[in-house]
């Protein structure tokens, strides 16, 4: 208990929150680096997955590679690209690792939202003379699109989580205030930095959930 | 000395440097440039000089994952058990969620306090990761079990205990193994953070390498993590085949 307040103590103190160290930068830093890695694995795996569901091929990669990311540490991914020449742009190998992590859980949701498209729905489209990109993009996208915004919202959330182990390897974002706190070992300052990454991964997923039920009959597509 | 001195620098963990030092002093004496003094990727001289510590992180990594393992399947089945009661079920899975959404580097840091920098800190925060992939699935499981089959076993006189030890639980088992695969696979990878506390296995190695640029053991570690976390799922899912040979009967 003792330790809560001393870390509720450290977090409410203002002077840990300006300057480049200070929470408010770490915190930006963190959300930066989330949304950007988002956007990009989003522009990565849904093109790919939308396509894939759509000609209804490659199913076995697109399952498998989730659980092939699953096996494979990003701490270990990061390390290894921190050595190679993309560990010499900056936050480069933070981004590539947590791309690379977030791919798989969007690959997966989106094909499998593709394929779980009733078939005899995408089958009246044909008939109805549709061709294959009005298919996709009217019948089949709006559809699977409750699935694919599932994995968009477990890939951010993941993001956010997994994000702070790029401070172990000298990347930005709150993971530092609790490797700084490792450092000074000092206890409270590493379960503020904890609280406060906890807090945050809890208010995107909170927020996804939000949009999600605001949003339900548009999500779900025209019956 | 000075071939001491040519031998420290070709051994400082420089690509460029290493070749242009040897040219130079044009010295025989100091150790042959090996792939561990180049810094290179992939090195055979790393497996035999180091296989040492390689073997005690490999040991360090399987004990934690197991006892993490372990310990969170004996904590998940009375969970799924209770969250079967109507009542129950919001709570324990709205719990198990939250712990899955906090990250594991900030689990670590939270239990901090309670466990300090221990091994126990490194498996606690693990258990409490794979008790929503456990609970979840161990529940699906058991809810996937047929009412008819229920209703038939206590039809032919079970109680609700031999209900449900001989009828639901292996019934549930092969949802049950899924959960306990995917937990397994993300404890061996999820392990490598706990290098913050000193306790992180393979991920030790990989911590160290970093700091060092010891391309080498940054490599062998990650690729010994992938492969513990494939044989762990292999033999989970051997283990999976054997109590469940119902279930390739039924296929044909």
């Amino acid at each position: 208990m003792n330790t809560l307040t001393d870390a509720w103590e450290w977090l409410t103190d203002p002077v840990h929150w300006p300057g480049p160290d200070g929470i408010a930068h770490r915190l930006l830093e963190h959300l930066v680096l989330t949304v950007v890695c988002l956007v990009v694995s989003c522009l990565v795996a849904l093109p790919v997955a939308l396509v894939l569901g759509h000609l209804g091929k490659g199913g076995a990669l697109a399952v498998n590679i989730s659980n092939v990311g699953r096996a494979v540490p990003t701490f270990a991914v990061l390390v290894l690209l921190l050595l190679t020449p993309v560990g010499r742009w900056g936050e480069g190998p933070t981004v590539v690792a947590l791309v690379l992590f977030a791919v798989p859980p969007l690959l997966t949701n989106a094909y499998v939202g593709m394929r779980e498209v009733d078939r005899g729905v995408v089958q009246a489209a044909r008939g109805m003379g549709m061709t294959g990109r009005q298919m996709l993009f009217h019948v089949e996208l709006p559809l699977s699109l409750p699935m694919v915004l599932t994995g968009v919202r477990i890939a951010a959330v993941q993001l956010v989580a997994t994000a702070t182990i790029a401070a172990l390897a000298g990347g930005g974002g709150l993971g530092r205030i609790i490797t700084a706190g490792f450092n000074l070992a000092s206890t409270p300052q590493v379960v503020a930095g904890a609280v406060l990454v906890a807090g945050l991964a809890l208010v995107v997923e909170g927020l996804f959930g939000l949009v999600e039920r605001l949003a339900p009959r548009w999500a779900r597509g025209a019956p | 000395m000075s071939a001491s001195s040519g031998r420290d620098a070709r051994t400082g963990h420089h690509n460029e440097t290493a070749p242009g030092t040897s040219r130079c002093n044009g010295e025989v004496t100091a150790p042959p440039d090996d792939c561990l003094a180049r810094n290179e990727w992939i090195c055979g001289e790393y497996l035999s000089t180091r296989r040492e510590i390689l073997q005690d992180a490999v040991v360090q990594h399987l004990q934690l994952t197991a006892a993490s393992v372990l310990i969170a399947l004996v904590v998940a089945l009375p969970l799924a058990l209770l969250a079967r009661r109507r009542w129950a079920a919001g709570p324990v899975l709205a719990v198990t969620t939250v712990l899955y959404t906090i990250p594991s580097l900030a689990m670590f840091s939270l239990l901090l306090p309670v466990y300090g920098l221990s091994a126990s800190l490194v498996v606690a925060g693990l258990v409490l990761y794979s008790l929503t992939l456990l609970v979840r699935n161990i529940l699906a499981g058991l809810r996937a079990v047929p009412e008819e089959t229920r209703q038939a076993a206590r039809g032919l006189g079970y109680g609700p205990i031999r209900l449900l030890l001989t009828v639901e639980l292996p019934l549930a088992l092969p949802a049950a193994m899924a959960g306990l695969r995917i937990a397994t696979v993300s404890a061996v990878s999820l392990l490598t953070v706990g290098a913050i506390v000193g306790f992180g296995g393979l991920g030790n190695l990989i911590y160290a390498g970093m700091n060092t640029y010891f391309k080498a053991q940054v490599l062998t570690a990650s690729v010994l993590c992938v492969v513990i976390a494939v044989a762990a799922d292999l033999l989970l899912l051997g283990v999976q085949r054997l109590i469940t040979p119902w279930t390739r009967a039924a296929r044909g």
